[in-house]
Order: C-alpha cells, then structure tokens, then sequence
C-alpha cells in the first residue's frame, strides 16, 4: 500500500491488484508461456477501467510490473492518444514507476494496435490489449466448438476462407489481426495490429502477453518463438507498403497513418510509432 | 508544417473538470444528498445493486449521484468497488419463507395459505402523470398510517411451489446438488455447459433490459415454455454467515429481497412423468419486472436438460450468458470510440487496391469489347 500511498491513490495495493489476484494471473502466465499461443482461461476481474478499453492488458502488466520497471503505454503506435494517456496514469497512480515514451528506455510496453518500430530486446516485456482472443471467432461464435477445433489443431476453415477470398479478390482481405500460427501448432489472434507489424512477432527477444480481460483470456509468446502468418505457397504473406515515405522523418520502412490536412482531401502520410519518428528527427538535426 | 495532435492529458482533464460541472448542474438547485436517492430514486438503487453484486444502499446511492443517474455507469463503478474487497464468507442460503412479507402474489391459485398480499406496487395505478407531485407531496399523503404499510409477520409462510410439490406435480432437485458451493463468476471465468447455480449467477447480475426482451421473446413463440407465475414476492430475510471460529450462525444483516417462481409445463420424457418444471428469479430489492424475466431465461435454459430441442435465442447458454452483462456490453460497444486509425488505414489501403484492380479489369474489358 505504501507505494500506491506515496503516489498519490491511497487504499489500494501496489498496481492496484490484490496480491492473491496477481499471483493467479501470474499462473496463468506460465501456462501461458509454456504452450505458445494457447488462451488460458483466468478468472479476470472487474477493473475500474471500461472492457474493451484495456482491462485484459492492464491486468497482465499489473501483475508483472515492479517497483524497478519503467513504463511504456502506447495505442495505435502513440504514446499520447487518450486511452494510452489514460492507462499511464493509472499505473504512475497505482505503482508509481517511472514511465516513458521511449521504447529502448521500456522495459515493459503496454499496447494497443501496433509493435514498436524499435526492434524489442531480451528482457523486454510487450504486453498486448486483445479484444477478440478467439483467432476462429468469425468463423465459429462458439466458445465449445472453437476450443475443440483448436485440441484437434483443426484449422482447416481458416484455410478456406482465405481460399475463398482469393477466389472473391484475387488476394486475402485481412488487413490487421491477420491469424498466426504459434510454434507449429496453436492458431492465434495477434490482436488488431496491421499485418504490417506480424513479421515483427517472429523469434522476437522480447517475452510477449497478450489479456483479454472481457473474454477472460491470457495467452503469450516467449521469446525466439517461431510466429507465421497464414499464407499458401502461391500467394505468399505479403505486408502493406506506401508509395511514399513518412512526411515528418522520411522512413519508409515504418507503418504510416495518413492524416488528412485541410477540407479539400489534402493528405500526408506520417509514421504512426511517435517515438520512432521523434528519434529520426532529432538525428537528422543533430 | 502539419505537428502530430498533442494534448491528450490536457483534454482528459478539462473533460473530466466539464463532467463534475455536468453532475452538479445549476449550483442555484439544492444538491442531491445521497439519503434523498436512497429513499426517494429506492427502485433505481436496487437494480444498481442486485446488477451491481453488492447490497449496499449507501453505496449504490452514490454510484447513482456520481453517474449522474446513468445506471448502468452506476453499476459499472459498484463493480469496480466490489472487486476490491476481501471475501470473508459465503453466507447460509437465506430462507424467503421467512420473514417480514412485503408483497405475495400468486396467478396459479385464487387464494394461497398465508393469502394474496398486494403490498406497493404500481400495478393497477392508472399512469396519468401526476401535477400534484410536482408541487411536491403534502406531508400527510406521505406518510400514511401504519396499518396501511402493515408488512404481513405470519412465521413462515410456504411457498405455492411446495404446495404442489406436496402431490408429486413439481420436479424435485437433489439435495446435494443445493449443498454444493456455488461457483463465483467474478472470480473464475465462465466455462460451457454452465451449471443451473452458475447460470442463475449470470442472470442475477444480467442486465434487466436484455432478460426482459429475452423473456419476451420466448412468450412469442421463440422456446416457449408455457409460464404461469408461480408466486411473486418481495420479503425481508436476514443473512446469516457461520464464521470458521464460532461453528454456529450468526446474523450479518437483513435484506430485502424480490423473489419469482414460475411453474411451465412438461409433458414428460422417457424417464419423468408429465410435471411442472421451475423457472426461478431473484433480485435485491423491488425488482419483479427483472425477477419474472431471470425466472423465464432461466426454464429457457434449462431445455439441454430437460431434453428439449434448442431452437430459439434464448434457450441457447453461450448465446444469453456471454451477452447478458452490461458492463461488458457497454465498454465493448464503446470501445468502438478509442482511435483504430491504424487498422483503418490498412482497410483503407486494402479497398483502394480492390478498386483499382476492379477498374483495371473494367478497363480491360471495355478495350476487350471495342477490339
């Protein structure tokens, strides 16, 4: 309690979770990490933060955060939209840690939508705030049926669709939270990041979490674990690309949003990883 | 030179800073205190609390101050209060057949041992709006005499359902499966098939709306059941919890609660005669409306059981127990307002290609047609 009481939110333990609930999800972590890309079930709690607004992923860095750790919140790459505003705050309230924007200055990262452009290192945490954890949800709305589909690694129907979407489009049609498969046998939701990020998952340094806290899942990555997006021989896996490079720094290697600048339809495309752009900047003007 | 938005601390605050301004409204009007929702908004109180898990009036009159009167915002922080706390005891199962009786109605017998008791109800109220009320109530009108409000103590009092249950014609459940402890769904994930405790858990802490349209629906032909209400009502219990050190119980407190059994019809199976089956619904406080519903979802999803065929919305277990909790429904709907420029832009970029391909293709065939 003293922590949070220093940091201002008196009351409550330290990252807000009881001790019991921590070690819990702490549990489920293992598990988690032990079969790759496996969702374990935990008995997630009611957050005084809105489902659907990051409670999965706030509960697992809540659970694994100490004093010592230095904090990164971002969401759609940024570390200053509101919610990753938001989240900060709660652990500086809660925890009190030092937080950051920078990513080679984190050592764990709570996202939503995006993987830092800054490759992760060993001993990084990345945490992921995950909607659906259910990579077959749109396939199958049952929970009974998609657990059994995943015993049997029968992912056949994933497969078809994207089959049939070639057939439709002449390509496959998912843009973000494009389906994985883990270590050569669980399917899984990389959570709605672009496509253009799911390269980055693959033998990654850096432990990934991902919590779903409304449908009360956590499942995880470890570290150097093979991650493959789905693809057939003849239509390769293939990411977004932009014709031109960011408007502010000039990479052409990061994912750009595009921000539309005036009411005629006047468009630039920017780098969506804050940091990442900042960091160009400021070598380019040194 | 186009700078990325900044800000979003600065804007959070001042949001927040106009919401308390919003709350206390004209500072000229006397501010709500929260014995005046208590007493007066009682009914709006009581759903926060049984959709809340927590019977705590204070509280919940609070909730309902801080959320300005958006209930299920209310609900929302009352949860976020519960999860907090400690878990120091499952309480002894309450005895409704005890108890100062508030109201007691039954639609399947003319009269009942114990008798039909009204009690407050805005049944049979005929709903003019009242412009006398909005000059504010004369005292006397308030506070009527006590043998009005007499609240009926008759000892015990039976339920209707075991008065038939004494000729064999209602389905009798196995004692131990009462004794079991039941599972707490705000600590262990929900996992299919859900036992009956765990799906009457769900339903309690349901939102009233989405019960009540589910409850609707079967009674237009979607897994009908055949309903009669049973007995409708609303009784003071206390609470009793047997603590480890003591080995006997003691009283904790006394809560009001509403309480539907509703009778359907069964025509039998292979291996039980044709009897009547229960549908049961409990809430804290006054709450029929949400009462009658649970009890109809509740023989609704007890078809797998009983061996009838699933077909509709709500007999379906997954369908009405993932989708039945506000605070869940309400963050995911919501959730649609945070930022997903990300994933847009790679939609964006996806539909511009399917487009251009389309018009190449168009192109193509045009040419096709004028060779």
């Amino acid at each position: 309690m003293s922590t949070a009481q220093q940091a201002g939110v008196t009351g409550y333990n330290f990252a807000y979770l009881d001790e019991q609930t921590k070690r819990m999800i702490r549990r489920s972590i293992l598990k988690a990490v032990a079969i790759p890309g496996y969702q374990v079930p935990f008995g997630s709690r009611e957050m005084p933060l809105p489902y659907g607004w990051g409670t999965g992923g706030i509960q697992v860095t809540a659970s694994v955060i100490g004093h010592d750790d230095v904090l990164k919140v971002i969401d759609q790459g940024a570390d200053d939209t509101t919610n990753a505003v938001s989240i900060r705050r709660f652990f500086a309230r809660t925890a009190g840690v030092a937080t950051t924007e920078r990513t080679v200055d984190a050592t764990l990262i709570q996202t939503r939508h995006r993987i830092p452009e800054t490759p992760l290192t060993a001993g990084q945490i990345i945490v992921y705030q995950v909607p659906i954890p259910e990579p077959l949800r749109w396939l199958e709305p049952r929970e009974t049926e998609t657990r059994i589909m995943h015993a049997l690694k029968e992912y056949g129907s994933m497969h078809v669709r994207f089959y049939e979407d070639i057939a439709h489009h002449g390509r496959i049609v998912t843009t973000y939270d494009y389906p994985v498969l883990v270590n050569d046998r669980y399917l899984m939701r990389p959570s709605p990041i672009p496509k253009f990020d799911n390269p980055k998952m693959h033998m990654n340094p850096a432990l990934q979490l991902f919590g779903a806290g409304r449908e009360k899942r956590i499942y995880a990555v470890p570290p150097f674990t093979k991650v493959k997006s789905l693809d057939f021989e003849d239509h390769p896996f293939a990411i977004e690309s932009w014709d031109q490079g960011c408007a502010l720094c000039g990479s052409h290697d990061s994912y750009l949003d595009e921000v539309i600048t005036d009411d005629q339809g006047t468009r630039m495309f920017v780098c969506s990883d804050t940091d990442y752009c900042h960091d160009r900047l400021a070598e380019t003007q040194a | 030179m186009y700078v990325a938005v900044k800000g979003g601390e600065r804007a959070i605050d001042a949001a927040h800073a106009l919401l308390a301004n919003q709350r206390r409204g004209d500072p000229a009007v006397p501010e709500l205190t929260l014995d005046q929702i208590g007493q007066q908004l009682g009914l709006a109180v009581d759903r926060v609390m049984t959709e809340g898990s927590i019977h705590d009036r204070e509280l919940a009159a609070l909730a309902i101050k801080q959320a300005c009167g958006d209930l299920i915002e209310a609900i929302f922080l009352l949860r976020a209060y519960r999860t907090t706390l400690p878990r120091f005891a499952v309480s002894q199962p309450v005895d409704t057949t005890t108890g100062e009786i508030r109201r007691r109605i039954s639609a399947t017998f003319k009269d009942i041992p114990g008798g039909q008791i009204l009690g407050s109800t805005f049944d049979y109220t005929h709903r003019l709006l009242d412009f006398a009320l909005a000059a504010g109530t004369p005292v006397s009108a308030a506070s009527p005499s006590p043998a009005d409000t007499a609240i009926s103590e008759v000892g015990v009092m039976p339920r209707v359902v075991d008065l038939l249950d004494r000729d064999g014609l209602m389905e009798r459940f196995p004692a131990d499966a009462e004794a079991a402890e039941p599972v707490d769904l705000t600590r262990q994930p929900l996992a299919f098939p859900a036992d009956r405790p765990t799906r009457l858990q769900n339903l309690a802490r349901g939102d009233e709306g989405f019960l009540l349209a589910l409850a609707y629906s079967t009674q237009r032909g979607y897994g009908k059941n055949h309903p009669f209400a049973g007995e409708i009502r609303i009784v003071d219990v206390t609470v009793e919890i047997v603590p480890e050190e003591l080995g006997f119980p003691v009283e904790i407190g006394e809560i009001t609660l509403t309480e539907c059994e509703m009778i359907n019809q069964f025509v039998g199976s292979a291996t039980a005669p044709p009897q009547f089956t229960r549908g049961y619904g409990l809430v804290f406080g006054q709450g029929e409306r949400k009462a009658m519903a649970m009890a109809l979802v509740d023989r609704s999803l007890r078809a797998r059981e009983l061996g009838e065929t699933i077909s509709a919305p709500a007999q379906d277990e997954e369908f009405v127990l993932y989708h039945s909790d506000n605070v869940e429904a309400s963050g995911f709907v919501q959730h649609l307002k945070l930022p997903h420029y990300v994933d847009f832009q790679s939609e964006l970029d996806l539909v511009r290609r399917l487009r251009a391909a389309a018009e190449a293709k168009a192109a193509d065939s045009i040419d096709e047609a004028a060779e």
